[in-house]
């Protein structure tokens, strides 16, 4: 085969891809022979990458406290039992249960009741906790302060899981616990937050009896939204005294109802 | 009754049936989780000799999850079949393996002892199996399905289109849909997981994917992956719907915790069966599945996760399901820690869910917190193909933007087609040769933007 027998390029492109527009989907991404791209590769490549290392890049918890400090919240800084990140991933149970230093410390620096327990825990994520703990709990200050809600120090959780907050909540004596979690990364969203609301949280609560805001990032649910969220979510917890399923979060019903009808298939 | 076994100066003793196939099963982090995994190398050989020579008989009088307790044991001890079960009944477990790697066992004789299979007796065989012997018996094995297609012919290969999207938005997912079918992908079926549980929208996405079939004539079934009772709800306020969905596993505890028994799955059939959609067949259940589930539910009852996901496919095999299909890799690194278990379990549910009847399909898959990557799950695709796996999904690029984890693509399957010569079901490779998608010989042709497909979809992103 001479050169000029060659294609000019070994990449059939698909003819689709203005649809790629609406959607954040990887579609028309073409093909060489039945694979994909070399490009399309790479960039997925990069993605798995930036989401593996959300998952293991150490949690750098003091600064995050620092910077929690910053806002004006008095903070403590506590870990989970889970020693290590490979033992965090292989047994969830470690990391719903304090270490008992984190729980004596917890003890020493409760102040008495308050109406919400606040918990930043790394979860599977430290990169989204890094990206959008500080900027979240900044918008969510404005809606403490509005309400008049009494806060215990924000915990910042290392090797943490959502349950954690259980115990946080229980040995600061508080009505309700919100914990602000590192969601666990996809390839287009290796800094997602998510916010788990328990009313009475003690050892032992269900996720049945919590109310999540998912997908807290720049591309996905604001800081000002879901403070906003999380506000109304905790007037109604308080004053029907439960979350979780019985607990709808309607302001999401409105937005979903709102939605334009399909464009197509007439 | 306990079991022994004897190594060297070393004797081992197992308290139970459901202790031995615990320890006899190959290492997985789910099995350690739950405390029940062998202590050691050897002891999980010596629980394997020791398992070899059970008689599987016993599988019908020793229960792993009791019976009093468990409405899916009583499922599985009621409804076998002792006359399918007589040609194999006099054999042990390590027997039973030898015959199935016989040409004793040929595809028909293994489709007529399917119904004497316990999912407690296919578990256990498989722990004695390599990944060779689990491809090589499930080749053998037949169970072919159907809606508006064909499902599990031999040679064949279906796949589940997938086209998800974060905020259920109908033009991202019909911008997925087309990607799909012109990819030559959703025999299987066109199935949508939903973000959204509100009926409305619900409605909206099966109205959506059923205009869709209509429009081009497509013989292939939808489905949106929500609760049968929401479907069945869906079902009683004139929405069309092809297949009926639910999640389940292996213990009525479990079940339970995921909102189901027996009982409901029955309505959701007969509500689904009522609407009489299906052109070639009323196969019009759809399950999905996965090892560590019950434990994850606190719903195992000590029983490893293997044998508790056989026992899922017994909840599935009386409804006479379409499609069923494990997602191996979804559940997390604590319950399939790497790659190697990955690929482990998806030939075990496999193998174990052909022997029994059940259309088995892999969500080839894994999450980010896994030691497992697109390598991997070359492997398992690639091993599953040999294997006759009845389908696999199908997902734009192997990003799911709406689950938040990789699975197979619209790429991988073509790969598969080449590597391992699998055709689509018949009736869809008719269907995409029509639409000038494929050629007479199945491989793709290049398109331009005038397809009939591309033209329909000519508003979506103006």
């Amino acid at each position: 085969m001479s050169e000029k027998d060659l294609p000019a390029d070994y990449v059939i492109e698909d003819a689709w891809q203005k649809l790629a527009g609406v959607t954040p989907a990887r579609i028309a991404l073409g093909r060489a022979g039945t694979g994909l791209p070399t490009r399309e590769v790479l960039r997925f490549a990069l993605a798995h990458a930036q989401a593996r290392d959300a998952v293991h890049t150490p949690f750098d918890s003091a600064h995050t406290a620092q910077e929690i400090a910053a806002l004006g919240f008095e903070t403590v800084e506590i870990a989970s039992a889970a020693p290590a990140r490979d033992a965090y991933l292989r047994r969830p149970d470690l990391g719903r249960r304090l270490s008992d230093e984190s729980r004596a410390l917890l003890r020493e620096k409760a102040n008495g009741p308050v109406d919400l327990a606040i918990v930043v825990a790394d979860g599977l994520s430290s990169t989204a906790i890094h990206a959008q703990a500080v900027p979240f709990l900044a918008e969510f200050k404005a809606r403490i302060a509005e309400a008049g809600w009494r806060v215990g120090p924000v915990a910042v959780a290392s090797q943490a899981r959502v349950a954690l907050g259980d115990e946080v909540g229980e040995l600061m004596q508080a009505l309700a616990v919100v914990v602000l979690i590192g969601e666990r990364p996809g390839l287009s969203s290796p800094d997602s937050l998510g916010l788990y609301l328990t009313f009475a949280p003690r050892a032992g609560r269900s996720d049945a009896e919590r109310n999540c805001i998912s997908n807290v990032r720049g591309e996905g649910l604001s800081h000002a939204h879901a403070a906003f969220k999380l506000a109304w979510l905790l007037k109604e917890a308080l004053a029907r005294r439960l979350t979780g399923v019985s607990l709808k979060d309607e302001s999401d019903l409105l937005l979903v109802e709102g939605r334009p009808p399909p464009v197509w298939i007439g | 009754m306990p079991y022994r076994h004897v190594v060297g100066p070393q004797s081992y003793v197992f308290a139970d049936l459901r202790e031995l196939m615990a320890k006899a099963t190959p290492l997985r982090s789910g099995d350690m989780l739950a405390g029940i995994a062998a202590a050691s190398a050897e002891e999980n050989v010596a629980a394997r000799m020791c398992l070899a020579e059970v008689p599987l008989s016993a599988f019908l009088t020793e229960a792993l999850v009791p019976y009093e307790r468990d409405e899916v044991t009583r499922l599985i001890i009621d409804t076998h079949d002792a006359a399918a079960f007589r040609p194999v009944s006099h054999m042990n477990v390590g027997d039973f393996r030898d015959f199935l790697l016989s040409a004793a066992a040929t595809s028909e004789a293994l489709s007529a002892l399917a119904p004497g299979i316990t999912p407690e007796m296919a578990a256990a065989v498989s722990k004695l199996m390599r990944n060779q012997d689990l491809i090589a018996v499930a080749r053998k094995c037949r169970v072919v399905t159907k809606f508006r297609n064909t499902i599990g012919l031999p040679g064949t290969m279906a796949v589940r289109l997938q086209p998800n999207h974060p905020t259920d938005d109908p033009a991202g997912i019909t911008a997925s849909i087309l990607d799909g079918l012109l990819y030559g992908c959703g025999d299987a079926v066109i199935g949508i997981n939903p973000a959204s549980d509100s009926i409305p929208v619900l409605s909206e996405l099966l109205k959506l994917t059923d205009g869709i079939i209509q429009r081009f004539d497509i013989p292939t079934q939808a489905c949106v992956l929500t609760h049968v009772t929401t479907s069945t709800e869906v079902i009683n306020r004139g929405v069309p719907v092809d297949l009926v969905f639910q999640s389940i596993a292996g213990t009525e505890t479990a079940n339970a915790s995921f909102g189901i028994s027996l009982a409901t799955l029955k309505e959701g059939r007969e509500a689904a069966l009522s609407l009489k959609r299906g052109t070639l067949g009323d196969n019009v259940m759809y399950f999905e599945t996965g090892q560590g589930s019950a434990l994850s539910a606190n719903a195992h009852h000590g029983v490893d996760q293997q044998t508790l996901e056989a026992r899922a496919y017994a909840v599935a095999r009386p409804f006479k399901p379409l499609l069923v299909n494990t997602v191996v890799g979804f559940i997390g690194p604590e319950y399939l820690y790497d790659g190697k278990q990955i690929i482990r379990a998806g030939l075990e549910d496999h193998f174990v869910g052909k022997l029994m009847g059940v259309p088995l399909g892999c969500d080839v898959c894994y999450t980010n917190h896994a030691e497992a990557d697109q390598d991997d799950m070359d492997t398992l695709m690639t091993v599953l193909g040999a294997a006759g796996v009845t389908y696999i999904m199908g997902i734009p690029g192997s990003d799911d933007v709406m689950l938040n984890y990789q699975s197979t693509s619209f790429h991988d399957q073509l790969y598969l087609r080449e590597v391992l010569g699998l055709k689509r079901a018949p009736e869809f490779e008719v269907w995409l040769q029509t639409m000038g998608i494929t050629g007479p010989d199945g491989r793709l042709k290049i398109q331009h933007g005038n397809h009939p497909l591309l033209a329909a979809a000519a508003g979506l992103a103006a």
